[in-house]
This record gives structure tokens, C-alpha cells and sequence, in this order.
């Protein structure tokens, strides 16, 4: 019965994601005849749809699947290896680490060389921020982990405050500032191509922890007495830490910091997956592809001169649901 | 050759020595009771005994293998470890919470098998009316009685466990160590970390005596439960009465 019910909530939320792809697919700024670009670009045929549908709009939807679809996963996966439904990406400070990065490409000027530049740097920025992460937390266990990425995201978020601090142009300061807000605007598959090799083996090394994590559902201590090693360099906390950090650092890099979705998501889905962690990884990939791919399209809507930064939207959308959750646990408790 | 055995394992934790070196034994179809008072090193034993914390010397053998080098997964198999309350319970139902004591066999799947399993830990508990509440709602004895559920739907060959009935009332710790009694009729071998004497010296065919991180004496209960050993061990003097109020058996129709 419970995988009757979780096939379904699976079929629901992927029917979702493909019909939303479709519509970012269909449905942009400027009006184009989706199913003629469509068969020219399966042609080959180089029509303005076909551009505008191939190399904006495909790179687009992608990276709203990908980038939601790894948020909303991490934040299931962190959740359930903390034991704490609010556990954020965040919190490893590998997000603040790609932000470093990628403000210092801003910073240095190596901007100019290459489109490419800003999202490599933010790659490496998160790799930085993993090796660090990694190194601090040794052998330690969750606590040691959630100390050493406070430190280490603090320690970043002040390093990109002197970096905007010290910048020589007002507008370099300003295009940092709406790069960190998070956006998928104009994204081609320079950045697919970029993020998605992390973010796949980040997710899939989150998916092989799944049975781990509901056996931590009763503590370490039951974890490893039903055989699941949880330090050491293959243990689960590893490869939720290097799982996380991957796919995070990687959409980061490419799309800025968008808030909330890997919060919310599973604190969501949580219930219809009775509230164990190894139901609810898979659920929380697609809850988070179908927010962000809905919040891209809301972006869409709303711009009208300057854009909404997708980051600001699912912000303004998810805290409302915190402030729901918290009146809703007050009558609970009252 | 079968049976669980530390030969003089021996631990230190941050330079204080907390285990001496010590031996215990226990066989198939054996209810071994671990007894002492607080911070004798009780759980350290057990969690020695149990392949949660490697000792520093001294190694534990599980029907022949070291446990050292034998594999997670198999040990997860053979042998069930039940640690003191570490977490509170997720909302998760209770019948799941007690069927992931069948992780370890997760690598040769069956479902009949799995959830007949989790049917008798539920019933052994008296949990059965409580499958489908979330672990979160139970009361302190209910989650004592679900973890301990967990462990036994394992059914592995040894049982592990640490002050299983601690959080119980009378009849549910009386039916507990009674169903401990069938695990062992049936060829289980178990060790249960107790501070009731009484249920101790009534149910274990032998008791393992603890203080300052050794094993001070091991045998018959009525050959460690001795007036000296209480005085010693527990600094205790004990009257032995005939009349006393004892709760010593289930009331009612399952007599």
C-alpha cells in the first residue's frame, strides 16, 4: 500500500515537471510558433525558434529541473542525516563558498575572458568550500559538521561582503548583487554543461544513502548496528556531505544562491511520505524541479522592466509557508 | 564453534581506562544477565560485545569469526543490538520504525518473511494496537517497548541489549523478560544490561557482575547475588524478606 502511494506521489510530481518543462519550453518573452521551431530544431534547421527554443529556452527549463530537483534533494538528504527538518543547504556553506568564487571573478576582472568564467569560478569556489568543509570535519559527527559549515559560510559571507566592499565600480557591486539573488535568466548550455556533471554525482551519491538514512531515523547507534558505516571516507556522512555539497556548489555556480527550495520542499512532502527519510529523497527532487521551474515561469510573468531574481520569489514564496507551519504547530501545542 | 565471547577486551576513552581487560561469555539458547552499578562499565561491555566500539585490546569472536574482520553486514545479521534511548522517535509509523530492524537483510528481500517478522516483535511488545501511531506520540514506556521491538524483529542469533525494561511498569518488564525466556528456549543467546536485581536473579540463567570497568564475578545468580558482593559491589547492605510485594507474574487470563 505505502509503495502504491508513493508511486503515485512519484507519477504526480514528475506528470508535473514534464508538463511545466513544456510550458517554459512553449511559452517566453517573445512569441514564437512552438510546434514549427520545434521540428526545426529537431531538423537542424536554424529558424529564430529554433534558436530561441534551443539555446535559450531548452537551457533554461533544464536548469530549473536540475537546479530545483538537487535542492529540494539536499535538503531531504541533510534533513534526514541531521535528524532536523530544518536543515538547509545552506548550512554546509559550500553555497557561500561558490558565491566567494564567483564574486571574485567578478572582482578580479577574469569576468571579461569568458562567459564561462563566472560559473567555473563559482564551481571552484564550491569545491574549495568542500575540501575545507571535508578537512575541518575529519571524523567528526553531525555537530562537528553543522560548526564547521556555520564557520565556514560565515567566514565566506564576509569575504564576499570586503570583495563588494573594496569593488571599483558601483556597477560591478550592483551586477554581484543580482548575481547572489539567483537567476536562470539567459543561462545557455555553457552552464548546463558546467553544473550537471556535479549535480549528477552529487544526487546519485545521495540516492545511495537512502536505506542509511532511515535507519538513523532511531539514532547513530541503531544506524550502525544494522551495518551502516557512517564515518570514514565511503561512510554515509561523507557521502551526504560530498553529495550535497557537489550538487549544490554546482547549481550555485551557475544559477546564484536560490533560496528556500531545499527547505521548504521536504518539509512539505514530509507527511505524504510518512515522514521517512528514504521516501522522501526521490519526491523532494521532483518537488523542487517543479518549484523552480514554476517560480522561473512566475518570473516571466511578473517582469515587467526589471526582473524578479528567481531567488527573491522562491524566498517570498517559501517563508509564508514557514509562518503557516509555525501558527499551525502553535495550535497543536495551545 | 557457536557463541559470542570478548576474551579480555580492554578500552580506554580520552586516557581513562573504562574497561579492564575482561572476559565474558555467552552461548546459544543462554540469557546472560550484566549487572553493577552506574558507570561500572556496563554499556561500554556491551557495546564492545556488540561491535558498536572496537576495543583497544582483546578481541570478540561471533560463532567463530573475529569480529574485527567479519563483515557489517553479517554481524548486523547474527547479532541485534538494542543501545540505551539515544533520540526521540521521528512521526513515522511505529510498524515502520520497527520493520528497519530488517535492513540487515535487505540484500535477500522478503516481504512475507519481513513483515512476519515485524508482526511478532509488535506482538511480543504488546504493540500490535499501536502499529499504525506516529513514534512521535508514544509514551516513554511505548518507545522503550518499540525500540526493543526493532531490535527483535532482527531475529538474529544474539541479542544485545541495554536496560530494555528501565522504562517499563511491572507486567510489561514481566513480559518482556518472559518473551526474552522463549527467545532463549528457542536458541537466541542474549545479553541484557539490568539494574532489577530481582528480574535478574529470576530470569538469567547467569549473571555477569560489574564495577570500576571489570568484571568482578560471573555464575549462577544466587552463587554473584551474594550479601559480600552487595555490600562490595554495590555498598548495599540487603535483607532478604519472605513477604515483600513482588510482582511475579502476569494477572489475568494468559496465566
Amino acid at each position: 500500500m505505502t509503495d502504491c502511494r508513493d508511486m503515485m506521489l512519484i507519477a504526480a510530481l514528475a506528470g508535473t515537471v514534464v508538463l511545466l518543462f513544456v510550458l517554459s519550453l512553449a511559452w517566453g518573452e517573445s512569441a514564437i510558433a512552438f510546434g514549427p521551431a520545434c521540428a526545426d530544431l529537431l531538423a537542424g534547421r536554424h529558424s529564430a525558434g529554433a534558436v530561441i527554443l534551443g539555446q535559450l529556452r531548452l537551457p533554461r527549463a533544464i536548469l530549473a529541473v536540475t537546479v530545483g530537483g538537487a535542492l529540494g534533494l539536499s535538503g531531504a538528504a541533510l534533513q534526514g542525516y541531521l535528524r532536523n527538518p530544518l536543515a538547509d543547504p545552506g548550512v554546509l556553506g559550500v553555497s557561500g563558498g561558490a558565491a566567494l568564487g564567483a564574486v571574485l571573478v567578478f572582482y578580479t576582472g577574469l569576468m571579461g575572458l569568458s562567459v564561462a568564467m563566472l560559473p567555473l569560478g563559482g564551481l571552484a569556489g564550491a569545491l574549495l568550500a568542500v575540501l575545507l568543509l571535508m578537512g575541518l570535519v575529519g571524523q567528526g559527527g553531525a555537530l562537528v559538521l553543522l560548526l564547521a559549515g556555520a564557520a565556514l559560510s560565515s567566514f565566506a559571507a564576509a569575504l564576499t561582503a570586503l570583495a563588494l566592499n573594496l569593488m571599483p565600480s558601483p556597477y560591478a557591486s550592483f551586477e554581484i548583487m543580482h548575481w547572489v539573488m539567483g537567476s536562470l535568466t539567459d543561462r545557455t548550455f555553457t552552464h548546463v554543461w558546467i553544473s550537471l556533471p556535479g549535480t549528477i554525482l552529487g544526487c546519485l551519491l545521495m540516492l545511495t544513502t537512502a536505506r542509511a538514512l532511515d535507519a538513523l531515523a532511531l539514532g547513530d547507534e541503531v544506524a550502525e548496528s544494522l551495518g551502516f558505516r557512517l564515518r570514514g571516507p565511503v561512510g554515509v556522512q561523507a557521502r551526504v556531505v560530498l553529495g550535497a555539497a557537489l550538487s549544490v556548489g554546482s547549481c550555485v555556480a551557475v544559477a546564484g544562491a536560490i533560496g528556500f527550495v531545499g527547505l521548504v520542499i521536504p518539509h512539505l512532502l514530509r507527511p505524504l511520505t510518512g515522514h521517512q527519510p528514504s521516501r522522501l529523497l526521490l519526491p523532494s527532487f521532483l518537488g523542487g524541479a517543479v518549484l523552480l521551474l514554476v517560480a522561473d515561469a512566475a518570473v516571466r510573468v511578473l517582469s515587467t522592466g526589471t526582473e524578479i531574481q528567481i531567488g527573491v520569489l522562491t524566498a517570498l514564496a517559501g517563508a509564508p509557508v514557514f509562518f503557516f507551519r509555525v501558527l499551525q504547530m502553535r495550535r497543536a501545542t495551545s | 564453534m557457536t557463541g559470542l565471547a570478548a576474551h579480555d577486551v580492554a578500552l580506554s576513552l580520552g586516557g581513562r581506562a573504562v574497561l579492564h581487560p575482561s572476559s565474558v561469555r555467552v552461548a546459544p539458547g543462554e540469557l546472560v544477565g550484566l549487572i553493577g552499578p552506574n558507570g561500572a562499565g556496563k554499556s561500554t561491555l556491551l557495546r564492545v560485545l556488540g561491535g558498536m566500539q572496537a576495543p583497544d585490546e582483546g578481541e570478540i569472536v561471533l560463532d567463530g569469526r573475529s569480529l574485527a574482520t567479519a563483515g557489517r553486514t553479517w554481524r548486523a545479521r547474527t547479532l541485534s543490538f538494542l543501545p540505551q534511548d539515544e533520540v526521540p522517535p521521528p512521526p513515522m509509523r511505529v510498524a515502520d520504525l520497527v520493520a528497519l530492524g530488517r535492513l540487515p537483510h535487505r540484500g535477500h528481500p522478503d516481504r512475507a518473511r519481513d513483515s512476519a517478522a515485524v508482526t511478532r516483535a509488535l506482538a511480543e511488545t504488546d504493540l500490535l494496537a499501536l502499529r499504525d501511531r506516529p513514534g512521535s506520540q508514544l509514551s516513554g514506556g511505548e518507545r522503550a517497548r518499540m525500540r526493543l521491538a526493532r531490535a527483535l524483529a532482527v531475529e538474529a542469533a544474539y541479542l544485545l541489549a541495554d536496560e530494555p525494561v528501565a522504562a517499563l511498569d511491572p507486567a510489561h518488564a514481566l513480559a518482556v523478560m518472559a518473551s526474552f525466556r522463549r527467545l532463549a528456549a528457542g536458541g537466541t543467546g542474549l545479553v541484557v544490561v539490568l539494574h532489577d536485581l530481582m528480574l535478574a536473579a529470576r530470569f538469567c540463567d547467569r549473571l555477569v557482575l560489574m564495577r570500576a570497568g571489570r568484571v568482578v564475578a560471573q555464575g549462577q545468580p544466587a552463587d554473584v547475588l551474594t550479601d559480600a558482593a552487595m555490600r562490595a559491589v554495590y555498598g548495599v547492605e540487603v535483607r532478604r524478606v519472605e513477604d515483600a510485594v513482588i510482582p511475579w507474574a502476569l494477572a489475568g487470563p494468559q496465566d
